[in-house]
């Protein structure tokens, strides 16, 4: 379901609805809610490893989201330790693979590659910048957090977390276009005018 | 003969680190925040607007929870400032540091990103071990440690060039701001630029990450240098790069340049590349 605030503030759940992701554009402001699952590097090459063995994923993949951090240890009595994105650019090699294999969403910061947004445009799927170095701010939109494979990589392990409201920006749409595209002197508010 | 020493136990040492590897991954200087303040009164963009915002209330949230303010706790980078009236009793100088480092990271609940070899195993270290240290032997008989945790995000946008005398200043302040628009959003904008020109091919790095350490309020004492810094940062400014890449004014909170004497034919630079969450402690034993 996509609820347009007056601030232009989208309410998203996940799985990610296709109908839904659609209708989103860069410069979109979304709180998320839902399950998400976090992954960097070194479970990305596992991942991507159990797709080109034809073997299933640790989690249902279809209309799902990863979010690219590798969180503190858990301080005794909190849910999960600060928890902020990751550079999304080192993901690259991989994520078409996941996208293709049903990934609607990943969460993280900077730039993607021309590889990345066309299987993102090939899916229907959606790059989500979340602030990076807020990682408290963050963590407390996590509910729950479980670790449901690769736990010895530690805080490259994958979890699974509950998230309420986890606030991201569409940065780049279904179409392609991407808030990353700077021009000289430009603020790209151009992108962030109302649309229908 | 010698002179009257002063003794310092390698207990000090670990139990000092210790607590500024804690604190530098909660407390954001005042300094960053006092700039990042000032940055969010020029923007105009929603979404830049909305980060400076996150970034504030983060840091607050930080201090409050005793949290640290980014998850990527970084690599702890310590200077020393060790005076040659010193002795260092009752341990190893250098295991004493990586003590401290190994102890803040379990005790503060900070995340351990040093891996044992950099290519083959990539094994974890699991305590954040080895710490990278710059020792300087200086007058007196104080022990001056800095920790300055270093991410990974913006480490890896930085850039070395060998550059030639007839490059001059120009050629510099092109480096500098080429070097920030090819790293676009990855080293977490709004980002503080570090500029070590001089010396040689390892020492202008070492320049450019001690030019981080200058509190951003103060400014460069060189004039010329000063107004090289203004005129960079006001061109890194108009890239339109903006907090998180996202567009906006907001890319750098300062340039920061240091010098030092190089060969007749070297003009080395280097640019190292600080995510807005600047962290650094010190303390004097």
């Amino acid at each position: 379901m996509v609820r347009r605030g007056l601030s232009r503030t989208i309410h998203l759940q996940t799985p990610l609805k296709d109908e839904e992701l659609k209708r989103l554009r860069v410069g979109d402001k979304v709180l998320l809610t839902g399950k998400v699952y976090t992954a960097r590097d070194a479970a990305h090459k596992r991942l991507v490893e159990l797709i080109k063995e034809g073997r299933n994923l640790p989690f249902e993949v279809e209309g799902q989201v990863i979010y690219y951090t590798g969180p503190t240890p858990t301080k005794p009595g909190r849910v999960i330790g600060s928890a902020g994105p990751t550079t999304s650019s080192r993901m690259d090699p991989y994520t078409p693979m996941l996208l293709d294999a049903g990934i609607k969403g990943t969460i993280g910061k900077g730039q993607r590659g021309k590889e990345v947004i066309e299987a993102m445009k090939r899916n229907g799927a959606v790059y989500f910048a979340a602030t990076g170095g807020v990682a408290v701010l963050l963590a407390r939109s996590v509910k729950s957090s479980k670790t449901i494979a690769y736990e010895d990589l530690g805080t490259e392990a994958v979890r699974e977390l509950y998230v309420e409201d986890l606030p991201c920006v569409v940065a780049i749409d279904t179409r392609g276009n991407s808030l990353y595209e700077a021009k000289a002197g430009h603020t790209r508010l151009h992108s962030l005018q109302p649309h229908s | 003969m010698l002179g009257a020493l002063r003794i310092v136990d390698a207990v000090e040492i670990v139990s000092t680190v210790k607590r500024l590897c804690i604190d530098a991954n909660i407390y954001l200087g005042a300094d960053v925040i006092e700039k990042i303040e000032e940055s969010l009164k020029a923007e105009d963009s929603p979404v830049a607007k909305e980060i400076l915002e996150q970034i504030l209330m983060n840091a607050r949230l930080a201090a409050e929870e005793q949290m640290p303010m980014c998850q990527d706790t970084g690599v702890a980078v310590v200077f020393v400032e060790l005076g040659q009236e010193v002795h260092v009793t009752g341990g190893d100088f250098v295991q004493a540091i990586n003590e401290g480092v190994r102890q803040g990271y379990r005790d503060g609940y900070l995340r351990k990103s040093i891996v044992d070899d950099p290519v083959f195993d990539r094994r974890n270290t699991e305590d954040n071990t080895p710490a990278i240290i710059h020792t300087e032997i200086t007058p007196g008989d104080a022990v001056k440690i800095t920790v300055t945790p270093k991410g990974a995000g913006s480490e890896n946008m930085s850039e070395v060039k060998m550059m030639k005398p007839a490059d001059g200043v120009e050629g510099i302040k092109d480096f500098i701001v080429d070097c920030v628009r090819r790293s676009g959003g990855s080293p977490c904008p709004p980002i503080i630029v570090g500029v070590g020109v001089g010396g040689n091919f390892e020492s202008c790095t070492y320049l450019s990450k001690k030019a981080l350490l200058r509190p951003l309020n103060e400014s460069n004492p060189d004039p010329r240098w000063r107004a090289v810094e203004s005129e960079v940062l006001d061109r890194i400014n108009s890239l339109g790069i903006g907090p998180m890449g996202l567009g906006g004014r907001t890319t750098a909170l300062a340039v920061q340049v240091l010098t030092m004497p190089c060969h007749i034919a070297s003009m080395p630079v280097a640019v190292n590349l600080q995510c807005h969450a600047q962290r650094h402690r010190t303390a004097t034993i």
